[in-house]
């Protein structure tokens, strides 16, 4: 009896930071062990981004706003703020929810059902890509650009009050949490598929509709589009409300109507944002659990 | 004396005509392999039109703010007014459809690297025309099935289209459609074969794919661009890949401005056709092959 009590309290706690530390060390190794691909990983990232505002500011050559309210520099602080989202996602999250697929197909995924941890925990954050951080300080280094034209603009100022500096990171990290959510439930279907090739083509058409302000999706079709996108798979809400919390005015300024309907304005789409990252985080370990259970090795 | 095996002297001139028969078969062979997940085929295709879903909502936003806001006039941008904005994407959908050879240089660099291309070096089959061929086939397989997606999606949106062009500029678009086909196949073909030199050419297609994005006009327009930028347009290929067979459709691009864009594109279609075959004759005599 003696000896269950000193072996329950190792047993029943596995210790969770611990482990994290060891995982996020161990890519760090394995990434800077092979330095040039390192290297050219960043800067192919980097590149694509680059293009990225390129397009943006050929299309502002011909426009002053896209949207009421999203001029050339609250979109770039969207665009950064997309670009920082994004890249959090691609560093943790996007190598494992691929890694999990394969480890179904091979049935590798015993190995980390066997572990004194738990599986999610483990199998989302096991190799971390930290090339796809180079995209995070340029993203940071776009949002603090934009910002400074924004606040020392002439014409309407922003106002910047410390909340929206610190409800930004916040909001950057529900928008984080929905993404991985969306994702490693797309990734746990392929245990009912068997195999899941077309994971990354999903995830990109799914966040696709992301990556503009929501007003532009207006009319017969584009109405249901941000409906759908807002209320039931909620990506529209991961970029929006950060981007929204830093560009646009909310306190001491008028803030503008989100166009989701009457009612529902910016102070609502700041609860609805915390309340779907909830459900998300929710929805996503039910599927990850139910996942599991249909799970047969597929080894013999 | 044992003889190495594919030493240059011995090996006949790369090019051996490979015959009919052979060709058929080669051709029917890919065919056959393509066709056989026409399902995941369909549904990829439709799924592809999505991003241009968004493309579309993002030009309707930039319209409405460059249009006046009291008489509603809409304005136009770079001469593209809303409606043969959203086309000109769909078009482009339909060029790259023809010029986008998807995993064609990256699978040549990875014949020269693995050995594998001393099949090609020991039997009479020409390489360029197998492959040829096999793209051929692909491109015949992917289209018999994507006609229905593309279909439906052009049928859906047929109200952004301008009236149907004459005969004679339809004839000419299916014309830049081609020619964007052998175009696209002769570069990356050369690209790929650049493997012959360097073994790893994943970051030199990198380079192309980039450069391809958004020089084609794929992304938007080229008219968007600025005289600075205008004389690259013009100097490089990459137009006539999603560009050109647009802007011929939409009537952009008439009269001897046309004609003499068919003509850069047969010149530089010659020139690709020569410098592939020149890659793969250099590449053969330096190249190596081991082990059986």
């Amino acid at each position: 009896m003696n000896s269950r009590q000193t072996l329950r309290p190792q047993s029943a706690r596995p210790a969770y930071l611990a482990v994290l530390w060891t995982m996020l060390r161990n890519s760090l190794v394995r990434d800077m062990s092979f330095r040039s691909n390192f290297l050219i990983e960043s800067i192919t990232s980097l590149a694509w981004m680059m293009m990225n505002l390129g397009f943006y500011l050929l299309v502002f050559k011909f426009t002053r706003e896209l949207a009421p309210g999203w001029g050339k520099y609250e979109f770039f602080a969207f665009l950064a703020t997309t670009m920082l989202i994004n890249s959090v996602v691609q560093a943790f999250f996007m190598p494992n929810a691929e890694e999990f697929s394969e480890m179904i197909r091979t049935g590798n995924l015993d190995f980390a059902l066997l572990k004194p941890i738990d599986a999610q925990f483990l199998i989302s954050l096991q190799r971390v890509n930290w090339s796809s951080l180079s995209n995070f300080f340029v993203a940071i280094a776009l949002l603090a650009y934009s910002v400074w034209k924004m606040t020392t603009r002439e014409t309407a100022p922003l106002p910047l009050h410390p909340w929206m500096l610190m409800a930004y990171p916040l909001y950057v990290a529900c928008g984080v949490a929905i993404l991985y959510s969306l994702m490693i439930s797309l990734a746990a279907t392929s245990i009912w598929l068997g195999r899941n090739q077309s994971l990354y083509d999903f995830w990109f058409y799914i966040t696709n509709f992301s990556r503009y302000p929501m007003e532009i999706y207006e009319g017969q079709v584009g109405t249901p589009l941000r409906l759908f996108f807002t209320f039931i798979i909620p990506v529209m809400v991961v970029v929006n409300v950060p981007a929204r919390v830093i560009s646009q005015p909310l306190i001491g300024g008028a803030g503008r109507d989100v166009a989701l309907g009457p009612g529902l304005d910016q102070q609502f789409l700041l609860g609805f944002a915390l309340l779907a990252t909830a459900g998300s985080l929710g929805a996503a370990r039910w599927v990850f659990q139910r996942a599991l259970t249909s799970y047969r090795s597929a080894s013999s | 004396m044992p003889a190495p095996i594919l030493s240059a002297p011995s090996l006949p001139a790369p090019i051996v005509p490979t015959s009919w028969s052979a060709s058929w078969t080669i051709f029917r062979i890919a065919l056959e392999e393509r066709l056989t997940y026409r399902g995941d085929f369909a549904l990829g295709t439709l799924m592809r039109f999505l991003p241009i879903v968004t493309q579309i909502f993002l030009w309707h936003a930039v319209f409405t703010a460059v249009s006046t806001p009291v008489t509603g006039i809409a304005k136009t941008v770079a001469g593209y007014t809303y409606e043969e904005m959203v086309a000109y994407y769909l078009l482009t959908m339909l060029g790259r459809a023809f010029s986008s050879m998807p995993g064609l240089s990256s699978g040549i660099a990875r014949l020269i690297r693995t050995g594998e291309i001393k099949k090609f070096l020991i039997q009479p089959v020409d390489l360029l025309w197998f492959t040829f061929l096999s793209r051929v086939a692909h491109k015949t397989a992917y289209y018999s099935v994507a006609a229905g997606p593309f279909a439906l999606v052009f049928f859906l949106c047929r109200g952004y289209f301008p009236p149907l062009p004459s005969a004679a500029t339809l004839l000419l678009f299916t014309l830049t459609l081609l020619l964007g086909f052998l175009l696209g196949y002769f570069m990356e073909v050369s690209l790929g074969l650049i493997g012959f030199w360097w073994l790893e050419i994943s970051s030199l297609i990198f380079v192309y794919t980039l450069l391809n994005f958004f020089l084609s006009g794929h992304m938007f327009p080229l008219d968007m661009l600025g005289p600075e930028w205008q004389w690259l347009v013009q100097f490089i290929p990459l137009q006539y890949l999603a560009y050109f067979p647009a802007a011929v459709f939409l009537g952009k691009i008439t009269g001897a401005a046309l004609a003499w864009g068919i003509a850069c594109e047969l010149i530089w279609i010659v020139a690709l056709v020569g410098l592939s075959r020149w890659l793969f004759h250099r590449g053969v005599i330096r190249y190596s092959g081991f082990g059986g």
